[in-house]
């Protein structure tokens, strides 16, 4: 069965028709990367799947459950988590809280106004494993706000990953970063996807990205989708390399 | 870090010998003693208001209604229910708690601006309310006729009706006991979730947190906080008047936990020391002393953007 089970989505904001009628198939495991011009509707489709928008038909089905109609934040109960394009944390506490936060709010003690020492323990153990596994020890007692961009992403990623998510959907990752930051985080998101099994979605312009890390591509195009297949079917597809004006056929030759 | 931590434990020592032996020393720089129970009330309101604006980044612009209350339903009890000063102040307490908690339920999904206007408008309603019932209330004139009770343990008495000093400690352990259990919470996961809305809504919420649910409970929170220390304000003058509930007082208590820090938890007290002392002592020279902590709000503001004690620890960090 299918992780995620989009059918049919569209969104119209106004007269605009932000995305029509797309519809996308993610079994677990797979890492799932959604590519296209700037405008294509890549964005508003990722906020339909986490929720942040509404879209005006169609429907969003995770796990087996129709949760076209689920908050955000009960998406995120479920097993769904996510970045965003520009980075979304707590800029002034350190990043250590901001992993706690996430840490606790997943483990159901959000509502709980005190903490025994038992579970204080097992919460940091938690954030200290998180810390190690995306490289942010160092940087644990250091204001997130005060970070590189790099790290500030990463620090995001690691967020995600604390909730324990089964569905994680990254928008553009590597948006604003240099060479170096952009292999360390690649390689981050590779080891995340091979190591746990985790099935992620992606947004990303960097098309060396996408090829490198992808089992599957979705190409969107105006709102539409105009092409799915492996990265090699997608490197030779005719449409989509109208719509990329021959990017995408280095970057599958590379 | 370690070091921060014992700075930190240094400070609040400082602070709790300081409220401690306040009668002794109040008298000695020419205070006296039922200044420093208005310091301490005072700054227990604007340190509840902070709770909601400082710790969850929601502005209220009408906690003077959840304060007055506190302090109208402490003086009715008092006069009309029982001669009982714990029992006043725990009637006050869930009158301004229970207002507060239904009429936040309705104004939580709105932000900023409209929040703030939304609050302002819920104030001066019980303000007109508090004004224009003239039987229960005694409306311009306030409410009279009533006295805080001495305080009965057993066989012994606490005589905080005659004597100020014992009314001063009194207040001051009301006072501790709000403060931390403010402090826990704030400690707590669900003080953590708070911070984090504060910091960012939208993070917060794709962590899986129901934002509205939890600033529902800040605000409530911080209603009850605020009108306990209503009760005290009650207890203190032996009076309420619609003052109390007026949107100048909720300015004033903004004002506090601006000018004292609102991200650092004892800033409202300092806001609140330096406010009440300010109008003790200036009011006594000149009737124009708001135009004196106006300016001093406008340059605190200008030069300390973060407060006296924001500025303070930021100091030493840097």
């Amino acid at each position: 069965m299918n992780l995620l089970e989009v059918r049919g989505v569209s969104k119209q904001f106004g007269s605009l028709v932000a995305v029509r009628n797309v519809s996308l198939s993610v079994p677990a495991g797979q890492l799932r990367a959604i590519i296209g011009p700037n405008g294509a509707g890549k964005t508003t489709f990722f906020n339909m799947i986490s929720g942040a928008v509404q879209p005006s038909s169609g429907s969003v089905q995770f796990d087996g459950r129709d949760v076209t109609q689920v908050p955000p934040w009960r998406r995120v109960t479920l097993g769904m988590a996510r970045t965003f394009q520009i980075t979304e944390i707590f800029p002034e506490l350190s990043v250590a809280e901001n992993l706690r936060i996430a840490v606790e709010t997943a483990s159901g003690m959000r509502l709980r106004p005190w903490i025994s020492r038992r579970a204080t323990t097992a919460v940091t153990r938690h954030v200290e494993e998180m810390l190690a596994q995306t490289g942010l020890m160092s940087k644990a007692g250091r204001l997130v706000g005060e970070l590189a961009h790099g790290d500030q992403r990463v620090a995001e990623i690691a967020m995600a990953l604390a909730l324990r998510p089964r569905l994680l959907l990254l928008d553009e990752p590597t948006a604003g970063m240099g060479e170096q930051e952009t292999f360390e985080i690649t390689q981050l998101i590779r080891r995340l996807h091979r190591e746990r099994e985790l099935t992620i979605v992606l947004i990303e312009h960097d098309m060396r990205v996408v090829f490198h890390l992808a089992d599957r591509i979705a190409v969107l195009d105006q709102g539409a989708l105009i092409g799915e297949g492996t990265p090699e079917e997608i490197a030779a597809d005719a449409a989509v390399q109208s719509a990329y004006l021959g990017q995408v056929a280095e970057a599958g030759a590379a | 870090m370690n070091a921060g931590g014992r700075t930190n434990r240094l400070v609040l020592a400082a602070i709790w010998v300081v409220l401690l032996a306040a009668p002794f020393w109040l008298n000695l720089v020419g205070g006296y003693t039922a200044l420093g129970s208005r310091v301490l009330v005072l700054g227990l309101a604007a340190m509840s208001l902070n709770f909601l604006l400082g710790f969850t980044g929601v502005l209220s612009f009408g906690h003077a209604a959840w304060f007055g209350l506190g302090a109208y339903g402490a003086g009715l009890a008092l006069k009309f229910v029982a001669l009982s000063t714990p029992l006043a102040m725990l009637l006050g307490t869930l009158t301004g708690g229970i207002a507060g908690a239904l009429l936040g339920a309705l104004i939580v999904h709105r932000r900023g601006i409209y929040f703030a206007m939304v609050t302002i408008a819920f104030g001066q309603v019980f303000y007109y309310i508090a004004y224009r019932w003239n039987s229960l209330t005694g409306g311009d004139d306030g409410l009279r006729g009533f006295s805080r009770q001495p305080l009965a343990f057993g066989p012994m008495r606490v005589d905080i009706l005659n004597n100020s000093t014992l009314f001063y400690y009194f207040v001051l352990v009301c006072f501790a006991v709000a403060v931390g259990i403010m402090a826990l919470l704030l400690r707590s996961p669900f003080g953590r979730t708070m911070l984090a809305i504060r910091e960012n809504e939208r993070r917060a919420r794709f962590l899986g947190i129901p934002i509205e649910l939890h600033i529902w409970i800040a605000f409530a929170l911080s209603c009850v906080f605020i009108s306990f220390s209503g009760t005290l304000y009650a207890l203190l003058n032996n009076f309420a008047d619609p003052n109390n509930l007026y949107y100048s007082l909720s300015g004033d208590l903004v004002i506090m936990a601006v000018m004292g820090g609102m991200r650092v938890f004892w800033g409202p007290l300092l806001g609140a020391a330096v406010f009440v002392v300010l109008q003790d002592y200036v009011s006594s020279l000149t009737t124009n002393w708001m135009s004196f902590i106006g300016l001093l709000f406008v340059l605190v503001v200008l030069f300390f953007p973060r407060g006296l004690l924001g500025m303070l620890r930021q100091r030493r960090v840097a």
